[in-house]
């Protein structure tokens, strides 16, 4: 376990690197003068050249990397330039929306997408099967953010249970805070539930062919206690793979349902930014995105070892 | 809760599988020639113009005039539509095309072994960490928004998708027997890859390619919706319900028909690409 870890540990550190350096050479050094950028073209040349000097944008490349990259490890990354406030602090009061939509929509596509395809695949080709598939397809076949419109007119503008938008802030009354965010959750986990339980119901179908299952059944357990016994955790490691992918594309849905729920997280953060030429924002934000699905990956890496002991054999 | 055993033997079940595979081709061809269908008509007939704006009607409802009514400068929405589908396909192609030229060459360079594997992997690895969504964001910071940008963010993401599928079933094909045999009578590894391996995995990319099709529409209109990718006046149905949003109240089924087209559109080219893997690979339909 020990080099295995060490090895996915040294991966996961080149790759955040590989990253950064991305990062930076496509907002720092493509745009050319940032602080051009920030301004925007009819900006005065002396105010320009002030910010820049202000920005340290004068300074070589290379070292301009190494301040970003220092400042990311300890937490410096500077002012915003639209808000005048430390970036670090906007993250991380954004951050405290963005983390529990991320993990209360993960939990809810876990869920259901355990349960439907459990059920589907040990009622294999029967009615109940053949109707969540279809379900399914058409679940992966909607963009998220049409959905949350979705839920919008039917629970907002129809029924009146929810707020059509906006988040009253954890200070409060959390359960208020919770309720804002349970509308955009469920738009984001719907459709990544649909291609998990497709995920789900296959692997378990493959495990349910297994030898050791029928040895299992034939021993005289239950479908159902074979199911859990034997079966789940067998099947958990294409599951566990694929949730870990889907974890980008939550990340990326959030952007995306934060716009449209008004909620004030790190994707409606980036895109304010974005509008408003904030590229110290914008640039601090891509990469934390990048390095949360980064992360997500290793632990799921990690994780497989675990579930497989296997893995750790096989390692690259 | 009853439960029933997985059997394979069972006939009749395996027959209905069958069935029901074949519709799956069959309502996603219609589907996609749907799709198509609407774009090309577009080209060349309209109900209304998809541009020009009538204050007047603004906001019907549905009528023998509009069918699908008007929007909020009194355009017709199935007009609009019906545009908006160009959009939609053509972001799709170029943006597989990118990724299946590049990640297919790559997957079949990284198919030979040895360190050139090894960069295109972890390269293909690195990718998935920035969704086509935050490519795209990177670069309208950059560039500006446009749908230029969105079709390279998406093709972007959908490089290394291909170039791990062709790499994965490139091996495949260098371990038969028949490649060996072609290496005996002197052919190269260009040649070989070029009159073996490329013919034999093309099923898998076609199939691929119709999946990465879909998603590039999603990937589309979420971007259109944002703003980041179609511009105005290019209809598009991503910006469509951008702007129905702002009118939920008033006129909700505004934000109902370009969301049913997008499900439709993905829907029918899913149903394609699950039904010609069927078609084309018998193998994996008992798995399923």
């Amino acid at each position: 376990m020990g080099s295995y870890l060490l090895k996915r540990l040294l991966t996961l550190i080149a790759t955040l690197a590989a990253a950064s350096a991305l990062v930076f050479v496509v907002l720092e050094i493509l745009p050319g003068d940032a602080a051009l950028i920030m301004m925007g073209p009819d900006a005065a040349p002396e105010a320009v050249r002030a910010l820049t000097a202000k920005l340290g944008l004068d300074q070589p490349a290379p070292q301009r990397y190494a301040q970003w990259v220092g400042g990311l490890l300890t937490g410096e990354l500077g002012d915003s330039y639209a808000y005048s406030s430390p970036v670090a602090e906007l993250i991380a009061e954004r951050l405290t929306v963005t983390v529990p939509l991320a993990l209360m929509s993960m939990l809810l596509t876990s869920t259901l997408a355990l349960v439907i395809g459990v059920y589907a695949a040990s009622h294999h080709n029967r009615i109940g099967d053949v109707g969540l598939m279809g379900l399914t397809q058409l679940g992966i076949a909607i963009p998220n953010f049409w959905f949350a419109i979705v839920l919008i007119l039917l629970f907002a503008v129809h029924l009146q249970w929810f707020a059509a938008g906006g988040f009253p802030g954890w200070g409060e009354d959390p359960a208020q805070a919770l309720k804002a965010l349970l509308l955009p959750a469920i738009s984001l986990a719907v459709v990544q539930s649909a291609i998990l339980a497709r995920i789900t119901r296959s692997a378990v179908l493959d495990v349910l062919r297994e030898d050791y299952v029928r040895t299992a059944r034939s021993k005289g357990l239950s479908l159902r206690a074979t199911l859990w016994g034997h079966v789940l955790r067998n099947a958990m490691i294409p599951v566990v793979t694929i949730m870990g992918l889907q974890f980008a594309n939550l990340l990326a849905g959030t952007i995306v349902v934060e716009n449209v729920f008004y909620l004030p997280g790190l994707g409606r953060l980036i895109f304010q930014s974005i509008a408003n030429r904030d590229v110290i924002v914008v640039r601090n934000c891509v990469m934390l995105l990048a390095a949360m699905v980064i992360v997500v990956n290793f632990v799921v890496d990690v994780l497989y070892a675990v579930i497989d002991p296997r893995v750790k054999a096989n390692d690259l | 809760m009853t439960m029933a055993p997985a059997t394979l033997g069972d006939a009749p079940a395996r027959l209905i599988t069958r069935l029901r595979q074949q519709h799956n081709l069959l309502a996603g061809a219609l589907l996609s020639l749907l799709l198509v269908g609407a774009a090309t008509l577009s080209l060349v007939w309209t109900p209304w113009s998809a541009f020009e704006i009538d204050m007047a009607a603004k906001l019907q409802g549905p009528s023998s005039q509009h069918w699908l009514g008007t929007d909020p400068f009194g355009r017709d929405v199935a007009s609009l539509l019906l545009m908006g589908a160009r959009s939609s396909i053509l972001v799709g192609v170029i943006a597989v095309s990118i990724g299946l030229v590049l990640g297919t060459a790559a997957g079949l360079a990284a198919a030979r072994r040895g360190w050139v594997e090894e960069l295109i992997m972890r390269l293909a690895d690195f990718t998935f960490a920035f969704p086509a969504i935050l490519s795209a964001i990177m670069m309208t910071a950059v560039f500006g928004a446009g749908i230029v940008n969105a079709i390279v963010a998406i093709g972007i993401f959908n490089i290394p998708t291909f170039a791990r599928i062709s790499r994965a079933s490139a091996r495949q094909i260098w371990a038969r027997e028949y490649v060996l045999a072609a290496r005996t009578c002197g052919k190269g590894p260009w040649r070989i890859t070029i009159d073996h391996v490329l013919p034999n995995i093309a099923s898998v990319l076609v199939v691929q390619a119709t999946i990465q099709f879909a998603m590039a529409i999603l990937a589309e209109a979420a971007l259109s919706y944002l703003g980041l990718g179609t511009q105005p006046p290019q209809p598009s149905w991503g910006r469509m319900l951008a702007e129905a949003q702002t009118l939920l109240y008033q006129a909700p089924l505004l934000a109902v028909f370009p969301g049913v087209a997008i499900a439709l559109a993905v829907l029918g080219l899913n149903l394609l690409g699950d039904g010609l893997r069927d078609l084309l690979d018998p193998k994996l339909t008992r798995k399923r």
